[in-house]
């Protein structure tokens, strides 16, 4: 779906400082070199599978299923990797990458501290250093995973510039990156920046979609009626649409963080609330004023706390081939009590988002229909703030 | 010839940059106003952007300050307009792709040949993605400037063969902001774009003192000054005029010495 210039529909592209663009450049040859070398490929699958836990299991909510009386539910389960969540799949790749290109440094952006965790614990791995940029609000709202990562031998840098969040985490590693090239590898966490990474960072979290469509074919004998996964900047999502793409007959349902909702100004749905513009290196939709600044936007989940999309996305939803769509804090607190009470599984505030949506869709299906939700990761690092919401003062 | 090439046919050129309504408009005006008046060449106007990925702390904080008090583009726009019944010297803007973006790049553009701007400086727009923007440029007159920096090696030749106006180089990985010492051989970059264009090159990022500014002098044609300008607005405000303009005069002495 990538054209030469690495674009996705309009969107994608490279625009970055030129000091970054032989960097670029050449983490783009290495990932074509290396993306189909065999010792390559099979030293990535064994880290996948005997230190990542994978293949993930494709649960079948049975009492789930049942309560809600429509559409049998399965529960894609990358809450079960090492690691916590989907974010080690992409990390254990570019780290493997970055060690064959000679980097010894890995520097990551992190939001809710699973892509800082997962980046921190590569590079403990492969005896790589590391340095985390965090943004200050999220130091605080993830408190345990700061701790995590420094246990884990990493260095976590809080970013005070902007509002404290993702975004600036993101701004602030670009910053880093620009001042240190040489030795080290900018491991970016989602489907979004410059090209390669869209397209780098969907290849390595294509395995959920593989996985999930040959474990499906297996126990049911047919392909899902519809995947849901939660966007932010999408790499759980795309991963878990990316082989379903070409099946016209599945639903691929992104759910976005509508915050406080979207009519409001407390919100991080980007294709509902969005423009088209230019950030973080790549033209997709944004949250923004009218004069182009990007917003300060807000979620409950600091995993989807962040103002752009992936533009693999951004053309999924201008073609029509896959939908996004909204889902409150509110929504997704009640979805993340349901999946704990219903299945005893408590999943990450992120995933709570897709789990909400089928919650709403699963009824209007008929029984014979498949619903696969990817929980994308485990939700013990937001429990405290999710107690608090709702009015219990308990420390982490 | 463009206003900004005939700019450097005067000598070694010396460039300030200032962030546009830092901290309001009328302090910006005088500022400019000022600068032109004591020897300042070119003028980089920046348009504050809020997530300025290529800024150190100090420029990033003129954004800040900026941007809480309420400056816009059309207000920039206006300013510009205002500014050219007294400043002749050409002026430049420097922003992020999505301020000229979101405005729609060919409205961007033709307001700029309205009010007189001269060039735009775009620092997340490599040569790979430029055309976009160079092409409403140069259907309204202004010179898209490249920038090169120390990691564009075999790069140079192509950015240069396209260069309009100036080329930026940038002096030192990182972003901008005031550094002690520039160790990057620019001696052998500015040769390598000479080769390629006779476009002059200007070097900016990390330069404060007039020491640093006689010896880039020395290997370019012009010497770009940001962060330690915006310093002394950010510590003076509306009193800096005088003091921008008393840094500009000694810097301007030291690219001439």
């Amino acid at each position: 779906m990538t054209n030469k210039a690495g674009r996705f529909g309009i969107h994608g592209g490279q625009y970055i400082p030129e000091t970054l663009m032989n960097a670029v450049i050449e983490l783009e040859q290495a990932y074509n070199r290396f993306k189909d070398d065999e010792a390559f490929t099979s030293e990535l699958s064994d880290l996948l599978n005997n230190y990542a836990g994978r293949p993930s299991r494709l649960y079948y909510a049975r009492k789930m299923t049942e309560d809600l009386g429509g559409a049998k539910i399965y529960l894609t389960r990358e809450d079960l990797n090492h690691t916590g969540a989907h974010k080690i799949n992409n990390v254990l790749g570019q780290a493997l990458l970055a060690k064959k290109m000679g980097k010894s440094r890995l520097i990551a952006e992190t939001g809710a501290g699973q892509h800082g965790v997962a980046t921190a614990t590569a590079a403990a791995l492969m005896g790589m250093s590391c340095v985390v940029f965090m943004g200050v609000e999220d130091t605080v709202r993830q408190a345990l995973n700061v701790y995590r990562m420094r246990l884990l031998g990493a260095e976590v840098i809080p970013v005070e510039t902007g509002t404290g969040t993702l975004k600036d985490a993101v701004s602030e590693a670009f910053r880093e990156w620009t001042s240190r090239i040489d030795d080290t590898h900018y491991c970016l966490g989602s489907v979004m920046g410059p090209h390669p990474f869209p397209t780098i960072v969907r290849d390595f979290q294509a395995v959920i979609s593989r996985e999930i469509k040959s474990q499906v074919l297996a126990c049911e004998g047919r392909l899902p009626d519809a995947v849901i996964a939660c966007v932010g900047g999408g790499s759980n999502a795309i991963g878990s649409f990316y082989h379903f793409i070409g099946d016209s007959g599945v639903r691929l349902i992104g759910c976005e963080a509508a915050g406080r909702g979207v009519e409001t100004f407390e919100t991080a749905a980007t294709i509902a609330t969005g423009r088209l513009g230019i950030f973080h290196g790549m033209k997709s939709y944004f949250c923004q004023d009218e004069h182009g600044q990007i917003a300060p936007v807000y979620s409950i989940s600091a995993g989807l706390d962040y103002p752009g999309i992936g533009p693999e996305h951004a053309h999924l939803h201008d073609t029509g081939r896959a939908e996004y769509v909204p889902v409150t804090d509110e929504e997704a607190v009640r979805a993340f009590e349901y999946l704990a009470r219903t299945e005893g599984i408590v999943p990450a505030i992120e995933s709570a988002h897709a789990v909400w949506q089928a919650m709403k869709l699963a009824p209007s299906m008929s029984r014979d229909s498949i619903i696969v939700i990817t929980i994308s990761g485990r939700g013990d690092k937001d429990c405290a703030a999710i107690a608090r919401y709702r009015g219990e003062n308990i420390n982490e | 010839m463009s206003k900004i090439r005939e700019a450097f046919r005067k000598g070694k050129a010396f460039i300030p940059f200032i962030t546009c309504g830092d901290p309001n408009i009328d302090t910006t005006l005088e500022v400019v106003r000022s600068a032109a008046m004591n020897g300042a060449d070119i003028i980089e106007l920046g348009i504050p952007f809020s997530d300025p990925t290529a800024e150190g702390p100090v420029i990033q904080g003129a954004n800040i300050r900026a941007l809480r008090n309420g400056i816009t583009t059309e207000k920039i726009f206006d300013m510009v307009k205002e500014l050219r019944r007294d400043v002749k010297i050409p002026l430049v803007f420097m922003t992020y792709a999505n301020v000229v973006f979101s405005c729609g790049t060919d409205r961007f553009l033709a307001r700029c040949e309205e009010v007189g701007i001269d060039g735009l400086i775009l620092p997340d727009v490599p040569f790979e993605e430029k055309d976009e923007f160079s092409a409403a440029c140069v259907n309204h007159g202004v010179d898209f400037i490249s920038m090169i920096a120390p990691t564009s090696e075999e790069r140079i030749a192509m950015i240069s063969r396209e260069a309009q106006g100036f080329i930026y180089v940038v002096s030192s990985l990182g972003v901008t902001g005031v550094r002690r010492e520039i160790t990057t051989d620019l001696p052998s970059i500015v040769r390598a774009v000479r080769e390629n264009t006779e476009v002059p090159c200007a070097i900016g990022f990390g330069i404060s003192t007039p020491e640093q500014a006689k010896t880039m002098a020395g290997i370019a044609d012009g010497v770009i000054v940001g962060s330690a300008i915006v310093k002394i607005i950010g510590q003076y405000g509306g009193d800096s005029p005088s003091y921008v303009g008393e840094y500009v005069r000694t810097m301007k002495d030291a690219v001439l010495s």
